[in-house]
């Protein structure tokens, strides 16, 4: 295939950018909308996703190429992928709020939230349908998430801006934050044309 | 077949390994030993298990720190000073606290883990606060409205209160609520008399306590109370005390009063006690009684709207018609107001307005 042969900085600017997850894919779309009203909670969240999506998409991998394809169980990729995501955010919880509470501060409440984000869930299966190397996986997987963040800190600074602005009342809340997001969404369009993936 | 034997076997192998690994975090990650907390400059030395809530540790060396929603933090009661050890301030807490008291290192003590040693102060009125297992052993309606329970303690020492204070009262799971929770009374009856607590329960509409109260509880029943809780309290000063009550906010001023009698306190004391109708008066007999046992007691009941049909020939108008009337200079007197929260509101106006410092003015609002 000549997408393996698509260089790991090609493929990390692409899932920032021209593949954002969220602008493009409109995955992670729930978590993108109850938690960005604010850059401080959103900035929390993106961190987060960052982290779990890089390490969830190298330990699916491995799960992946070394678990399910040697055993014939590639048709269960979706529910065991699942529950790597959420025993690994477990375990991450656990570890961060052990070995320092202050960042557990910062991304303990938000860790929950990521175990069923299906961001994340995309990019694993991405990963496998796009058939990436392990390091374009981690590439994908950490352009994704930083991708992600950028969209949800722009939505965060545009919310706390909508703060004073008149909105028609029925637009309130979620009405604007959709619309708001499909603009987003077709700015985001302008990135297209300079790399591809897929 | 083989295949899905294998598939099964395989995809169950791997759960379980990875639920084991997470059981073996936990045991490892989760387990902080033994940790000592400091209390008040080391009055008092605890060591508890580590791992679980500030609030639920305190709560099982018996040191009730008040706490309305149980641990959820959404009640922001439950405030104490870390002074050494807390970590660092937790976005959960934030909205409780005002800037003063995050300079002072008061925290929420049901956000905060317990991970290490602990500095702590904590205000010694709380661990004058237990958990008493009681009996009811007097049920009756006082008014269409309002119950009285009278509640036996089984503690041989009693409940230590001072007249004016509120216990809180644990309402089981049953028929209407399905969790268990507490709600504030004042304490009626004596301080003198530890062994028995009454209250005056006022039924609210669709109130999961006072239903219980009202419809579900029995003579003979056993209920949990926590307590003394509250500074409503009679001040010592020879300054005129006026007492000021509506509906079951009679509760700790009767208490109050029994203090007096007992006390023999040579204030010159007033009762200015509020209904509607005559039939929202009670204890009438006990009060006119007290008159006599106090030396300078006066009780005024006032009607705000006596019915043609009753007798009555005591003062018209609402409480604060009767004090208008009465104070004519606030000062050298002192007020204690309980009851509903606008009647609350509007005695402290008046009084203020008749000269009586805010400072000197005490009240408890039953919400």
């Amino acid at each position: 295939m000549e997408q393996t042969a698509l260089s790991v900085t090609v493929i990390f600017f692409a899932a920032v950018f021209t593949n954002n997850i969220l602008l493009t894919n409109f995955l992670g779309m729930c978590s993108f909308l109850a938690i960005s009203r604010e850059v401080k909670s959103s900035l929390g969240l993106g961190l987060a996703v960052i982290f779990v999506m890089t390490s969830t998409s190298a330990l699916n991998y491995i799960v992946y190429y070394y678990l399910l394809v040697p055993f014939e169980l590639v048709h269960f990729r979706y529910i065991v992928f699942i529950i790597v995501i959420a025993a690994f955010v477990q375990l991450i919880e656990m570890i961060i709020d052990r070995v320092s509470p202050r960042l557990y501060v910062i991304l303990g409440i938000f860790l929950p939230l990521i175990t069923v984000n299906c961001a994340i869930l995309g990019v694993c299966l991405f990963m496998i349908i796009r058939q990436y190397s392990l390091m374009q996986s981690v590439a994908y997987g950490a352009g994704g998430g930083i991708g992600w963040m950028l969209a949800i800190l722009a939505m965060g600074g545009i919310r706390q801006k909508l703060k004073a602005a008149p909105i028609p009342r029925p637009l309130e809340g979620p009405g604007i934050t959709l619309i708001i997001a499909g603009l987003m969404a077709l700015a985001f369009m302008g990135f297209s044309g300079m790399i591809q993936i897929q | 077949m083989l295949q899905l034997v294998i598939g099964i076997v395989v995809l169950s192998a791997f759960a379980a390994v990875l639920a084991l690994l997470l059981e073996v975090a936990d045991a490892y990650l989760g387990f902080y030993g033994e940790c000592h907390l400091s209390i008040n400059n080391g009055e008092k030395e605890l060591t508890v298990q580590g791992g679980g809530t500030l609030l639920a540790a305190l709560i099982d060396q018996g040191i009730f720190i008040p706490s309305a929603c149980g641990g959820r933090g959404s009640c922001g009661y439950c405030k104490l000073k870390v002074i050494q050890g807390g970590g660092a301030l937790l976005p959960t807490e934030t909205p409780y606290l005002e800037p003063d008291e995050i300079k002072d290192n008061v925290r929420l003590s049901c956000q905060i883990k317990v991970r290490n040693d602990l500095l702590l102060d904590i205000p010694p009125e709380l661990f004058l606060i237990k958990e008493y297992t009681t009996k009811a052993v007097e049920l009756r309606e006082l008014t269409t409205d309002i119950q009285y329970v009278k509640l036996a303690l089984n503690d041989p020492e009693g409940l230590a209160f001072k007249p004016g204070q509120y216990i809180q009262l644990q309402v089981p799971e049953y028929e209407v609520c399905d969790e268990s929770i507490y709600r504030a009374y004042s304490i009626a009856s004596a301080a003198s008399k530890p062994h028995e607590v009454s209250l005056f329960i006022t039924r609210v509409e669709e109130g999961i306590a006072s239903t219980f109260v009202h419809d579900f509880f029995r003579e003979g029943d056993e209920v949990t109370i926590v307590g003394p809780f509250g500074d409503f309290c009679l001040h010592e000063s020879d300054r005129e005390i006026f007492l000021i009550a509506t509906g079951s906010g009679l509760a700790p001023i009767m208490s109050i009063l029994y203090y007096i009698a007992e006390e023999q306190i040579n204030r010159k004391t007033t009762l200015v006690y509020g209904a509607r109708h005559r039939k929202d008066l009670f204890y009438i007999d006990e009060l006119h009684e007290l008159e006599n046992r106090i030396a300078h007691f006066h009780f005024i009941p006032t009607l705000s709207r006596p019915e043609a049909t009753e007798q009555w020939e005591g003062s018209h108008g609402r409480v604060t018609t009767v004090l208008d009337q009465m104070i004519q200079d606030g000062t050298g007197k002192e007020a204690y107001i309980c009851g509903s929260p606008a009647m609350v509101e509007n005695c402290i106006e008046l009084l203020e307005h008749k000269g009586l410092p805010l400072e000197l003015i005490f009240f408890d609002k039953f919400e």
